[in-house]
């Protein structure tokens, strides 16, 4: 191996590094000022160390309002777009229909679109039917842009899934019922997971469209916005690092026990 | 249209098998119903109750009514087609920067992270779970004015030749649209990395072997083998940062000024604040137009000529 080939190896490491620390580096900076005491409204600036936020995280008036309210979209969105997309998923994959162009382009169109263009559009049908801004119109618009996601994830598992083994349990004389639960649904269970967790993901951080559509709602990522232009408190840092912190816990955790349940299965 | 649906903005998928044919004629309509309908009314509906709210004229106190007053497409146009352009070369700047920056750290997790990738492919994913406006506030902190990062581009006189680009102001980063193009860069990064690495992924990794057995360079590997096999993900992972980024308004309002306004802006602030809808409903339509026509263009492109 050259000394040029040596470094070219080098080189990406180096670059991809160089990219990882960019990533991670706000997160870094989050959890650091999630332990700042500021001085003045806005929490940019390093004073000094104080961990009063973490023991008061809801002292803020309205943050823990905002992220309960932000929990219970995200929950309901996730409901209705995972059943909903894992129905549209199942038609797509398992049956012929007419009109499958037209039913593909409708489901592709929302992840194509810019945010703010579907923010805008569904804002001018609230207001011509005269709805009331609020919980409900934020999570008709949720289920709207999460659906198309959950149907790419569950898509990709029925496929990817072998018909025989439904043929099979026919054969054992289950009936269509008994399949589907059975057989069906534990397969295509991942993917329906994976689509409900990038749906779950999506509305609890979602903005943009909730910003249009919201009215005098008020969920997490609204509040955060209104903080920035009136002062921030630290709280909203030791939001972002307790969410952060659970969820690679988490991921971590669920990667351990499918490693030894592989383990035990070799 | 249908250009645009042959491209899935994610991982591009193997050519669908026509389904069998199965009992129960109407099952696959009835499963289809409620999820389309749906889409229906909550965004096929709207896009054209927005195209009829832009050619309304009234105020709010009056009501609006359709008088197909045109005018107003091209009145938004011309008072803010700076803000399209900004935001074309914004969008376009930060695909760029994505695709050099997203690139090495696709190729080091698809080839070189051995047991670490599971690890990266976690850290790559993991920002996501704190909300993004959190952490683009965090880039208030990082380009803060006379703070280190500032100070080493100013030391190592980056900032001058960004100065004189235009790009940034004198000693500062935050409040110039190298700071917007900055965290758009940041926060659509990751939809650039993993498309990427799905496509470099599933490279055949003897196709490098018989590369270098056959006295090809490293670089020509990459030119001639690597790269062409990793189109599509590229493909994807340019439009995946392209459209979303174009129609941003959070990084021009959180890093930048009243110079860096994009057009996600001035439909924000004329539906929301100013309430003027027909113009805000006019210049959301025209984003919308143009970006289907610049992703069909672009699709059409790479799919018949750079993919070759």
């Amino acid at each position: 191996m050259t000394f040029v080939n040596w470094l070219k190896r080098r080189l990406v490491v180096v670059a991809g590094l160089f990219t990882l620390a960019y990533l991670l580096l706000p997160n870094v900076i989050v959890t650091v000022f999630s332990f700042n005491d500021p001085k003045g409204r806005f929490n940019y600036e390093w004073q000094e160390f104080s961990t009063e936020a973490w023991r008061d995280p809801c002292g803020v008036s309205g943050l823990c309002g905002s992220l309960t309210l932000s929990l219970q979209i995200a929950l309901w969105a996730t409901l209705g777009a995972t059943l909903l997309g894992t129905l549209i998923a199942f038609a797509l994959v398992r049956y012929r229909f007419r009109a499958r162009g037209a039913v593909n382009s409708l489901i592709f169109l929302p992840m194509a679109m810019p945010e703010v263009v579907m923010a805008a559009s569904l804002l001018t049908l609230f207001l011509n039917m005269g709805a009331r801004l609020g919980f409900w119109t934020i999570l008709i618009a949720h289920i709207m842009f999460c659906l198309s996601f959950v149907v790419v994830a569950v898509k990709a598992r029925v496929m990817s899934m072998d018909p025989r083994l439904e043929q099979a349990a026919q054969d054992l004389y289950a009936g269509p019922v008994q399949t589907f639960l059975r057989v069906t649904l534990p397969i295509a269970a991942p993917g329906i997971a994976a689509g409900a967790l990038l749906a779950f993901a999506l509305s609890f951080d979602d903005f943009i469209i909730t910003n249009f559509n919201a009215g005098s709602t008020v969920t997490f990522p609204m509040f955060v916005w209104g903080s920035a232009q009136r002062g921030t408190p630290v709280q909203i840092n030791v939001i972002g690092t307790a969410m952060f912190v659970v969820a690679v816990a988490l991921v971590l955790v669920s990667m351990a026990v499918g490693n030894r349940r592989n383990r035990r299965k070799a | 249209m249908t250009t645009v649906t042959e491209a899935p903005p994610l991982a591009p998928a193997p050519p669908e098998p026509e389904p069998p044919r199965r009992r129960g004629r109407w099952t696959p309509y009835l499963l289809l119903l409620p999820g389309l309908l749906w889409l229906l009314v909550f965004f096929a509906l709207p896009v054209v109750y927005q195209a009829s709210t832009s050619v309304q004229t009234g105020s709010l106190e009056e009501g609006y009514q359709v008088t197909w007053h045109v005018a107003t497409y091209w009145e938004a146009l011309s008072e803010y087609w700076p803000q399209f352009v900004r935001s074309v070369l914004y969008a376009a700047s930060a695909t760029v920067l994505c695709l050099l920056l997203g690139y090495p750290l696709a190729y080091l997790i698809a080839f070189r992270a051995g047991r670490w990738r599971n690890l990266i492919m976690i850290l790559v994913i993991a920002p996501f779970f704190t909300s993004f406006l959190i952490r683009t506030l965090a880039w208030k902190t990082i380009l803060a004015d006379g703070g280190p990062v500032v100070g080493a581009l100013d030391a190592l006189h980056v900032l001058d030749v960004t100065a004189w680009l235009g790009w940034t102001a004198g000693d500062r980063v935050l409040a110039t649209p190298l700071a917007v193009v900055c965290g758009l860069t940041y926060n659509f990064l990751p939809f650039m990395i993993l498309p990427l690495y799905t496509s470099l992924e599933r490279i055949d990794p003897r196709l490098h072997e018989a590369a270098n057995d056959l006295y090809a360079r490293p670089s020509t590997t990459f030119r001639k083998v690597t790269f062409p096999l990793s189109m599509p993900g590229v493909v994807s992972g340019t439009l995946l940062t392209f459209i979303p980024a174009t129609g941003d308004y959070v990084n021009a309002d959180l890093l930048g000024s009243t110079d860096t306004r994009m057009v996600g802006n001035v439909i924000q602030s004329q539906f929301l604040r100013v309430l003027d809808y027909p113009t805000a409903a006019a210049l959301s339509f025209i984003l919308m137009a143009a970006i289907l026509i610049m992703v069909t263009l672009y699709i059409r492109k790479s799919g018949t000529e750079d993919l070759v």
